[in-house]
């Protein structure tokens, strides 16, 4: 019995087992979501997947604002005759039991018509009536079934965005071609004088033309507009000399078959164009339901509720709220502008906005900060400023937030394709010179062979290929990347910079010391059974380390939001909180969050929380102290500078009670000498994240808010993050190998086109040979050293 | 021979054809999700049909305590 699991989310059961229908429950949210799935024939749900549910979360009054029309009709995606469409996003969708359930929503409700999931964006379109139905119902009821919708600021804020979907159509486009023109230029590859070829080629060789006109105009369009950017910035980029190549291949072509020289290039020149978008396309991995661009928008609510005149209560748009408007704040809400309190208690966790993991308190009168989080009851303040003056939205006015990292780093490629045009462009000039004398009327011919041949497809197609297989491979460990730009920074870094705070501690365990005279058996259990009738958060890890398994009947307990609890049993009492709760004073050398014991009034000690560093983190600091200059930012005081300085080389650099601004600073001073990585999580490290060269940010759940930032990495995989490093630099020795091997291709082809020799058939046979070779050899080197990653996990 | 002239028209009308769908089906989002649809092919009409019908009272008193909560 000891390790029975939900049935309905595979959660261990825990102390308070539920048991219904002969199935055991961790908890009554989970046994409703059953009792509703069983009762309307969707108990298949937990035939397609085992233990797949979510617990339900307590959503009531959470979204009261959905009533306003105003706030919901921008949610809608349609709404017309009764029938509105909305999409919603849903974090928990994870599996096929999932789509299943919310696919078959219209059994839960008459008026849902129709519900479709797109599971790798985890969204949901709903199309309902809106008879006896409406947006506020649709989202109870997913919450009611553990299918809460995140619905944030910036889901409002949204501009209706197309799909971009013009590299599918280009790259369509260009294999069209490629295909049918290899059919028409596939006869005059073997050059037999056969009577009805000669009559006939002028019919196919048109053909080819048309076919490759919409390539060169319409598909390979992008190379000319970079190749323009970069030349009016007076940058040699690698598109340079494939906008040449593209272009002398069509002109050659073009005047080849006007005069009747011979049958063109169409085949290598749209062959070129179909492996370039190939490989644009292979690099375009995205995680589509991870956001690598997030600001606080997306962390705020939309709506928050207005205390009007007479207390009357109205939700209204959070952009609408004004300096001195009363505002109330309810459990687990965030405050989005600086207030101050009014009235209830305060007991705000600013984890995000300051890194400092300790809830605070606050008492009516003090100054809260947007950004927090609310996590006793409901409290009123009074707005001191509006959202987008307030502090934490204003660190969001830095102009690092508005900075391209990827149009201020000259990749790799790039700075190949610079020497490489110029050296294509002498040995052309060199050529055609030389020609020039000796038989003039080769000239032109040898000039276009040059430009053709050495078009440099093979060296464009290496980066995208080891780069687009690495990210995959990164993904496949949990290291999710904005693009494959970031592995190329990620191989310059020799600086790594790391928060502290939920980055290289976790939320997850805490440990905890006592202090203080030892506790008897009959308090212990007295202790632990007051502590059960706690629903405070310190409570319940305090809670579970505690060994006595006596349990009695508490005659009196009593709560006391943000100062302490009591228990009393016959004429014993206990009492367990804040130092002034029981009646001592708080030492001010106190630097880490402690709760304190009195029995009897009398005070006994008290229990220190710490915050616990993941595993393997000493393992990560030794196996990049070698490589990399460390450091450590914490937005904590100096409680665990000890600790830290153990763990970390002695000539790490350990700073504390740094803002966020004060974060941007340090990253920028270090970036004038060094290339920094910044590992952190939360909205403290937003500034620095985008300041650095690549900014990662450790999520333990990868579905729920992280910051803006370059990279995702899931926490259980932090000690990989040397691996990964590693790895990086590793593709990009893979890149500079495929560009020998493409330079061997390139010297190649340049003899045929130098003497003069380059047939339309051996550029046929060159190109594709060249650009699936450098493909095949990315592909499995990067294969090969991704295995590395397993090794590991075995 | 001028049969191939005939022989081409098909050709390009029938590759033109093909093109043609490739486009609309691009255009109507069949390759926005690519996922999604490979797991809902597998789903059967599993749905016990009168359990529904019995409970569609029930149900909606479900609904309101759930919702409620």
């Amino acid at each position: 019995m000891a390790n029975m699991t939900c049935y309905h989310c595979g959660d261990d059961c825990g102390r308070h087992k539920v048991h219904f229908d002969d199935k055991d429950f961790c908890c009554n949210g989970c046994k409703t979501v059953y009792e509703i799935f069983t009762s309307n024939g969707l108990s298949t749900f937990y035939e397609i997947e085992a233990a797949a549910g979510t617990t339900p979360k307590e959503v009531r009054k959470k979204y009261d604002f959905l009533d306003n029309e105003e706030i919901a009709e921008k949610l809608l995606e349609f709404n017309e005759d009764g029938v509105q469409v909305v999409s919603l996003s849903i974090p928990s969708i994870h599996c096929s039991s999932c789509i299943w359930v919310l696919e078959n929503l219209n059994r839960l409700h008459g008026a849902i018509a129709s519900s479709q999931v797109d599971f790798p964006k985890k969204t949901i379109r709903v199309t309902y009536k809106t008879k006896d139905f409406s947006l506020k119902s649709l989202v109870l009821l997913l919450g009611s079934i553990g299918y809460e919708p995140y619905i944030s600021l910036e889901a409002y804020n949204k501009k209706k965005n197309r799909v971009d979907r013009s590299l599918i159509y280009k790259l369509g486009v260009a294999g069209f071609a490629f295909g049918n023109v290899m059919l028409l230029s596939f006869p005059e590859y073997f050059e037999v004088e056969e009577f009805w070829l000669d009559q006939y080629k002028l019919v196919f060789r048109w053909l080819m033309f048309a076919f490759s006109v919409p390539v060169v105009f319409y598909a390979s369009q992008d190379y000319f507009i970079s190749a323009y950017k970069g030349l009016r910035s007076k940058l040699l980029n690698i598109d340079v000399p494939i906008a040449l190549g593209v272009l002398t291949l069509f002109l050659r072509s073009t005047v080849d078959i006007i005069f009747d020289l011979g049958s063109g290039f169409f085949d290598s020149l749209t062959g070129l164009v179909f492996f370039l978008l190939l490989g644009k396309f292979f690099q375009q991995k995205t995680y589509a339901y991870l956001s690598f661009e997030r600001d606080y928008k997306s962390y705020f609510p939309i709506a928050v509720t207005r205390l009007g005149e007479n207390d009357k209560e109205e939700n209204i748009q959070i952009y609408k709220i004004k300096v001195g408007d009363r505002i109330l704040i309810r459990n687990q809400e965030i405050i989005p502008v600086d207030c101050i309190l009014i009235k209830g208690d305060a007991e705000i966790d600013y984890s995000f906005v300051t890194g400092e993991s300790q809830a605070v308190f606050r008492k009516s009168g003090d100054k809260l900060f947007a950004g927090g989080r609310q996590l006793s009851g409901v409290m009123e303040v009074e707005v001191l400023r509006s959202v987008s003056q307030s502090y934490l939205t204003q660190l969001w006015s830095n102009s690092v937030f508005s900075k391209d990292k990827v149009s201020q780093f000259q990749t790799l490629t790039d700075s190949i394709g610079k020497r490489f045009t110029l050296a294509v462009l002498s040995i052309a000039l060199v050529a055609t010179t030389f020609w020039l004398f000796y038989m003039p009327s080769m000239a032109l011919n040898v000039f276009t062979a040059v430009l053709i041949i050495a078009c440099p497809c093979a060296i464009a197609l290496a980066a995208p290929f080891t780069l687009g297989n690495m990210l995959r491979i990164f993904g496949r460990h949990k290291f999710y990347l904005k693009n494959t730009n970031v592995i190329e920074r990620l191989s310059k870094i020799d600086t790594a910079i790391f928060d502290k705070t939920g980055t290289l501690t976790t939320a997850q365990k805490e440990t905890i010391l006592y202090e203080g005279v030892e506790l008897t058996a009959d308090e212990k259990a007295l202790l632990k059974t007051t502590l059960r009738a706690s629903n405070h958060p310190l409570s319940r890890s305090l809670y579970g380390i505690l060994k006595s398994n006596e349990i009695m009947t508490l005659d009196e307990f009593n709560e006391h939001t943000g100062k302490g609890i009591e228990g009393r049993v016959n004429d014993r009492s206990i009492k367990v909180g804040s130092a002034a709760y029981v009646g001592k004073e708080q030492s001010p050398s106190m630097t880490s969050t402690a709760v304190y014991v009195s029995s009897d009034e009398d005070i006994k000690g008290r229990f220190v929380f710490k915050n616990t560093y993941r595993d393997g983190v000493s393992k990560i600091f030794g196996e990049l102290e070698n490589k990399f200059q460390l450091g450590v930012l914490s937005g904590d005081n100096d409680g665990e500078k000890e600790q830290l300085q153990n763990l970390l080389p002695s000539n790490a650099n350990i700073l504390f009670n740094q803002k966020p601004e004060d974060k941007l600073e340090y990253i920028k001073q270090l970036q004038k000498e060094n290339n920094v990585l910044m590992v952190g999580d939360g909205l403290n490290d937003a500034g620095a994240l985008a300041q650095s060269d690549v900014g990662v940010a450790i999520s333990e759940n990868i579905n729920v808010f992280s910051p803006a930032c370059d990279g995702i990495l899931d926490a259980s995989n932090l000690t990989r993050l040397p691996t990964f490093l590693e790895l990086s630099k590793n593709s990009i020795k893979i890149i500079k190998l495929c560009f020998i091997f493409s330079l061997c291709y390139n010297i190649v082809g340049l003899y045929f086109a130098v003497t003069g020799q380059l047939e339309p058939v051996i550029a046929a046979i060159l190109m594709p040979l060249s650009s699936i070779s450098i493909v095949v050899f990315a592909t499995l080197c990067t294969n090969f050293i991704g295995r590395k990653l397993k090794i590991f996990e075995s | 021979m001028s049969v191939i002239y005939v022989l081409l028209a098909i050709s390009i009308t029938v590759a033109l054809a093909f093109f043609a769908a490739f486009v609309f089906s691009v255009r109507s989002g069949q390759y926005d999700d690519t996922y999604t649809p490979s797991v809902r092919m597998l789903f059967e009409d599993e749905i016990v049909d009168d359990a529904d019908k019995t409970n569609q009272d029930n149900n909606l008193i479900k609904q309101k305590k759930s919702t409620n909560q």
